[in-house]
């Protein structure tokens, strides 16, 4: 497969799976607004724009404009959720990400099938119909689950339609490497934010934390195993050391690892000894790791630890299929 | 011109707004009798309840579309895409024709090539005088980088599409060689696909001749032209990219074929080697068939700002490590200048009189031919000999005293950039109109060379249909759509 291609594949993948997620935060906190809470308005999506990764440009601003008449902890709010959800200039916006997705399937329209295309031509026309110059609430209800739901049908036809070759592995790569990093990102914030913070209360604490379950997909999940008693440390444990649980961290890794060795198989590269090493590793440090003493250290640090080896193995698959050196390739 | 009184079968409804006059009609002789070849389809098209036409075209429609055999028109945000017009009626050539346009065209192409040979090499015809050197030097196609450089099988043009028009007397002319790199061949093979869906019985009972085996052909002409010590060479389709109106033709047949479709940044050149960036690493490319134009192909040897090539290209071409399908400098051998004195070449290098001849063609830079051009110019086409696509030019009939006056001064001002010729009356062929009435509309036929280490033409090429009534012009660009091309069994 012509590196090209790969890398056209990759970021197709990651950029659905972060719009995916960022549609899930901007929803389940849009809902936990609307409860009387101690988090005040601008401390939430604070939280929320440090989730959805560093979201350059976007910033709290109480005095947005074109708002009046509205209460006032909205009007912030609705500018910013806007703005994630619809502009174009900011790399984190949804449409944004859908627009960079389909511009990376678009140039690779031969490699992904019909059926796959077909569903990213359509969300992009849906976010063209349902995106409006002004911020304003009503349409908001409509286009986050129709993101959703499209990306999910895009998940559904590439395993259904695409054959499970190299492609699709690619294609499994961005997706898994992108959903470890936003879902430890996400606990990330959560960690310092809402679990080591100070105000505590039982009610508030309670929909915080369903809350982030719910961004990851994850309420129901967890109640089976674990019933509605939430802990602290079991939701931690769930998040990010489950085995089953595809929003789980250590669920992504796993994948992305099974994928990479997948593609090197495929490739039947000598390149790749370092790349398997890092993915192994981290593989290996989630599938032993033990929550008591991950809290008992420093969780931070832990989760930390975790974006900086997603950010190496990121820059190995480059090294190792996209953007090597000449003279390494040649030198067998 | 006069219009022929109607008798016979144009007394049948579907004919109803059929006309005749001197241009050549492909379906009915002069006295207004259907031609023996155009019999069965006649009686087909006439007897099929006009219900199910509508049906069928609907169908095939519908195929093309599902196919993605569209045209992409693209803004920054939105995407359209609409269907390639075609029109539903074959044009048939009978054997005879065919083969008369088979030997003319394999002919042109072997003195072509030879031209080009001697051109960047000893340059005989030159020192002869049969071509003028001014000619060929003042041709901004002309490549001086090529002089003295080996070819593999001295093969310049591998693929060519030359584009043929029918004349009053029935006469094929040819009206340009289009030797750089042709397009339209992907509509060619998918009209016939969709055609054998379309018209079934009627094409099996005609014992049409098969075009499908092109892709094959096209690949082994690439294979037969790779570098020496390259048994099993690797063969790339080298496209400018997404935003090129033939990339639906590039990824065709690069599937067709069952090769790499590839960019111009996939490609790695490293010690004169070519080769393509891949997930399993570096793999050598040894013949590539090129749809990117010379200009941008490699921005060290051609022009420097140049995004579509790859740097390095022409020295691993130079050094005889990769083929490029058409080589370099092609463009001198199908300028509208130079097209003056093709059937010179043909008899230089072959020996042989012009199977297929020309259009009557006055240049500019003849003081005497230059007179003749301007005090003519109401009846004349004039041609700017770089451009292509319609662009350029000035149809006298149809132009205004202040047009005749703009051009005048521009052939003074650049004699060797201007061609002219007759205003032509070329055939026309019936086509099914939007009301689902019959009508003839004028067509040209581009039929597709390929020359390796033999010349193969398949019989048939890309028939182009002035759709809109009265119109000239066949480009796509401009109102023009394409129509099947059937060439008969002798």
């Amino acid at each position: 497969m012509l590196s090209r291609v790969a890398d056209s594949l990759y970021w197709t993948a990651r950029y659905l799976e972060r719009a995916e997620h960022t549609a899930r935060l901007i929803d389940i906190n849009m809902g936990l607004m609307l409860d009387r809470s101690r988090v005040s308005a601008e401390r939430r999506w604070q939280r929320v724009l440090a989730a959805a990764g560093s979201a350059q440009g976007l910033g709290w601003n109480e005095d947005a404009e074109g708002m009046g008449g509205e209460p006032g902890r909205w009007v912030g709010v609705t500018a910013l959720v806007h703005a994630l959800c619809f502009d174009t200039t900011k790399h984190a916006s949804i449409t944004a990400c859908i627009f960079a997705a389909r511009e990376n399937a678009r140039q690779i329209r031969d490699e992904i099938s019909t059926e796959q295309w077909q569903r990213l031509n359509g969300l992009f026309h849906e976010i063209s119909r349902l995106r409006t110059a002004s911020p304003s609430e009503r349409n908001l209800g409509e286009f986050l689950p129709t993101i959703i739901d499209g990306i999910h049908l895009f998940q559904g036809v590439t395993d259904t339609t695409l054959s499970h070759g190299e492609g699709w592995h690619v294609l499994r790569v961005g997706r898994y490497l992108e959903r470890a990093w936003s879902l430890t990102t996400l606990l990330d914030v959560y960690e310092r934010e809402v679990f080591l913070g100070e105000d505590h209360d039982d009610a508030g604490e309670y929909l915080e934390w369903v809350g982030l379950l719910r961004v990851c997909t994850a309420f129901e999940a967890f109640c089976r195993v674990h019933t509605a008693d939430l802990t602290h440390e079991r939701i931690l444990e769930f998040l990010l050391l489950d085995p089953d649980f595809p929003h789980s961290v250590r669920y992504a890794v796993d994948a992305l690892h099974n994928a990479l060795e997948a593609i090197q198989q495929h490739t039947r590269t000598q390149h790749g000894g370092e790349l398997m090493r890092v993915a192994g590793r981290l593989k290996a440090t989630l599938g032993f790791a033990q929550i008591r003493e991950i809290l008992a250290q420093d969780p931070v640090q832990y989760l930390r630890r975790i974006l900086e080896q997603c950010r190496e193995i990121h820059d190995l698959i480059y090294a190792v299929y996209i953007q090597y050196s000449v003279e390494t390739a040649l030198a067998v | 011109m006069t219009t022929m009184p109607l008798r016979g079968a144009f007394e049948h409804p579907l004919l109803r707004d059929y006309f005749m006059d001197t241009a050549f009609d492909e379906m009915f002789d002069a006295d207004g009798a259907i031609r023996l070849h155009y019999q069965a389809l006649f009686n087909e098209l006439t007897t099929l309840p006009a219900e199910e036409i509508r049906r069928r075209k609907q169908s095939a429609d519908a195929s093309f579309l599902m196919q993605g055999i569209t045209f992409t028109v693209y803004g920054r945000e939105e995407g359209t895409e609409r269907i390639f017009p075609y029109d539903l009626i074959p044009r048939l050539v009978t054997g005879e024709e065919w083969d008369q346009i088979e030997r003319g065209l394999t002919q042109r192409i072997t003195a072509l090539n030879l031209f080009l040979h001697d051109v960047y090499n000893d340059q005989k015809i030159l020192a002869q005088g049969v071509v003028p050197r001014e000619v060929v030097y003042s041709c901004q196609q002309f490549r001086r980088q090529m002089r003295g450089l080996r070819v593999p099988r001295n093969v310049y043009v591998a693929i060519a599409g030359s584009d043929l028009l029918r004349l009053e007397s029935g006469e094929f002319v040819v009206l340009e060689d289009n030797l750089r790199v042709p397009s339209g061949v992907s509509y060619m093979l998918t009209n016939r696909r969709i055609m054998k869906r379309t018209l079934p019985s009627l094409f099996r009972d005609y014992g049409v001749r098969p075009i499908d085996h092109y892709p094959q052909a096209l690949l082994a002409t690439l294979r037969s032209l790779a570098p020496e010590g390259r048994p099993e060479p690797s063969i790339v389709v080298l496209t400018p990219g997404v935003y090129n109106s033939a990339y639906f033709e590039h990824t065709w047949l690069a599937r067709q074929m069952g090769v790499e479709l590839v960019e111009g940044r996939d490609l790695v050149i490293h010690d004169n080697v070519v080769y393509m960036r891949t997930t399993a690493g570096l793999k050598r490319v040894d013949v590539i068939y090129r749809r990117v134009d010379d200009d941008f192909i490699d921005p060290l040897a051609f022009r420097g700002d140049s995004i579509l090539g790859a740097a390095g290209l022409f020295n691993a071409y130079r050094a005889g490590n990769v083929t490029l399908a058409n080589a370099f400098g092609t463009g001198i051998a199908d300028d509208k200048a130079l097209y003056a004195y093709v059937p010179a070449i043909i008899r230089y290098y072959l020996s042989e009189d012009p199977i297929l001849n020309n259009v009557e063609t006055y240049l500019l830079m003849d003081a005497k031919q230059r007179s003749y051009v301007k005090e003519n110019l109401e009846k004349l086409v004039v041609k700017a000999v770089g451009e292509s696509g319609g662009y350029g030019m000035l149809v006298g009939p149809q132009s205004s005293a202040a047009e005749r006056e703009e051009f005048k001064r521009r052939i003074d001002a650049d004699p060797r950039n201007y061609i002219a010729q007759p205003t032509l009356s070329f055939s026309r062929a019936p086509c099914l109109l939007e009301d689902g009435s019959i009508g003839p509309r004028h067509v040209d036929l581009r039929p597709y060379i390929l020359f390796g280490d033999k010349v193969t033409i398949v019989p048939g090429g890309l028939t182009r249909v002035a759709l809109r009534q009265g119109s000239l012009v066949v480009n796509s660009s401009q109102g023009g759509g394409s129509k099947d091309t059937w060439v008969l069994g002798r």
